[in-house]
């Protein structure tokens, strides 16, 4: 029962980081109807950045929120450069145009700093704290509190300030929000940034666990498809229980399905992607997608 | 001057005419009605005046500026508001935050004021809920401002939208098909409405419309298009007498 117990809330801290990168997803896909696939090398690239700066000799907590700004600034430029000039193309040319970024970033992130991975310095003090027996590190308290405060501010931020009402105005229907004076354009930049942002969350709350090097995000990026498909792709709810049932699954299935242990829990998050699909495609929290004929 | 004056407007889509050099004027505290068959062209009006589509040739200017040069999400400030034929609301959203997109331009905060929450933007931000739970009782749906748009029969769709294109204050409101799809019963609280916004409010309106005991009831006067071309213009009583009107909706004798 312990290890039980163990298990879930090591799950739980690991599903807060997928959280944060689905949450990312679907920001991007409620704002654009499609999935962007670079968000995972988006959010490495940040990682690299704030691993640099601490290499400097800045403070991790320093490092973090600055990290955050330039992870903000630069979605925004990367939405204004790439994304903008294609914005009426088909959506399949967009996505393609995410795909061609991931493999960019992925170059740019080998080119500076190699494909050497290196150790990330963990914030968080590695010992654990007996809670009834159960012992639970500080470094999974301290990834489950980062989490659950960065997607607090992003709740907060979408339903209670009139910036978020625009930006789910915009996303829903850009040409009833123009009319309504929303700068849909600006806004759509602003998902971006978010997006941008709240990835780099996961990818330097993941970057301690795993080493960091430009393909650390490849199979976090799987989890967090899974953890989106799951909470229903549009819903900003769903991407955050998702992140943590899958993070819960994939963490118990690999202690207590025997063979899963290791390469094979991909396969779980893999697993849950397609039975999502087959069995229930709007997800947890999803709408049944209605189309007029 | 009028406030909306449309000038030998053409709007042409590839070999397809959808407007061919039409002129009329809106003026200020009329309530006109655009009317005429299936793909007169209307709604491609409406979409030229509120800057989706851009025209051929000829002009639309509203208080005398044309609308070409104003940018698109500047046009509500210009006193224009619209409401869609298929009704165009967020329908995740609750009546209330629908209404406060509206809403929106009116609080005049940048970004950061409108994101972190200070002692002034609450203040605007109140008087803003103020005024859209205001508009909300305006059209009848104080009851429902905490239901999410989507949970609403359509009629009452239709009237969040109202709600949300008047709680801008617009001096000129567009109005595709207010009447459309609603029942017999919602089409005269419509009406009735329609013209509580007219007089209480003091707002010019152009609407499409179908119905024409609608239309009859509450329009000064009456445009009607058929395949792009105004064919006639006039009191609702003219309009409906003219032979060039009969003859588009019921085809030559």
């Amino acid at each position: 029962m312990q290890e039980f117990l163990q298990l879930v809330v090591s799950g739980i801290a690991t599903g807060g980081i997928f959280a944060s990168l689905a949450l990312a997803l679907v920001l991007i896909y409620n704002a654009m109807g499609l999935v962007n696939f670079a968000q995972g090398e988006m959010a490495m690239l940040a990682t690299f950045v704030a691993y640099s700066l601490v290499n400097r000799g800045m403070s991790f907590w320093i490092a973090f929120p600055v990290t955050l700004v330039l992870a903000f600034g630069g979605g925004i430029v990367i939405q204004r450069v790439v994304i903008k000039p294609a914005e009426r193309a088909p959506v399949l040319t967009l996505v393609i145009i995410t795909l061609g970024l991931a493999t960019l970033v992925n170059g740019l992130a080998g080119f500076i700093w190699g494909y050497v991975p290196r150790s990330f310095p963990s914030p968080f003090s590695p010992d654990s704290v007996d809670l009834a027996g159960v012992f639970i590190s500080y470094r999974d308290l301290g990834v489950i509190a980062v989490s659950g405060l960065v997607l607090l501010c992003v709740y907060l931020l979408l339903q209670h300030t009139t910036v978020g009402l625009t930006l789910r105005a915009a996303a829903h229907h850009p040409e009833a929000s123009r009319l309504l004076g929303v700068q849909v354009s600006w806004m759509l930049a602003l998902g971006w940034g978010l997006a941008s942002a709240v990835g780099a969350v996961s990818g330097m709350m993941v970057a301690p666990i795993l080493l960091l090097e430009p393909n650390m995000m490849q199979t976090i990026i799987i989890y967090a498809f899974a953890a989106a498909v799951l909470g229903g792709i549009e819903s900003p709810l769903g991407a955050v229980v998702g992140g943590l049932i899958v993070g819960v699954t994939v963490n118990l299935a690999g202690s207590y399905i025997p063979g899963v242990g290791g390469d094979l829990q991909l396969a779980v998050g893999l697993g849950i992607i397609v039975a999502v699909l087959i069995l229930r495609p709007n997800g947890l929290f999803g709408r049944a997608a209605v189309r007029r004929v | 001057m009028a406030l909306l004056e449309v000038r030998e407007l053409s709007v042409r889509f590839g070999g397809v005419v959808a407007l061919d050099r039409v002129s009329f004027d809106v003026d200020a505290g009329q309530v006109v009605a655009l009317i005429g068959p299936n793909g007169a062209g209307k709604t491609t009006l409406f979409n030229v005046i509120t800057r989706v589509y851009r025209p051929s040739g000829g002009t639309v200017l509203v208080s005398g500026r044309s609308v070409q040069t104003i940018r698109s999400h500047h046009v509500i400030r210009h006193g224009l508001a619209r409401t869609f034929q298929n009704v165009a609301l967020f329908r995740s959203m609750t009546v209330l935050d629908n209404v406060l997109v509206g809403d929106h331009t009116q609080t005049r905060s940048g970004w950061l004021q409108a994101s972190v929450p200070l002692p002034g933007a609450v203040a605007a931000e109140s008087a803003s809920r103020k005024r859209a739970l205001e508009m909300i009782d305006f059209v009848g749906l104080g009851a429902h401002a905490e239901r999410p748009v989507a949970t609403l029969p359509f009629g009452f769709q239709k009237r969040v939208e109202l709600a949300r294109a008047l709680v801008s204050k617009p001096r000129l409101l567009l109005l595709d098909e207010p009447a459309g799809g609603i029942s017999h019963e919602e089409v005269d609280a419509m009406a009735r409405l329609l013209r509580r916004v007219h007089t209480d409010l003091d707002v010019t309106m152009l609407l499409v419309e179908h119905h024409m005991a609608f239309v009859m009831g509450i329009c000064d006067r009456v445009v009607v298009l058929d395949f792009g071309k105004k064919i006639a213009e006039g009191s609702p009583a003219e309009v409906q007498r003219n032979p060039a009107v009969i003859e588009a909706y019921l085809g030559a004798a």
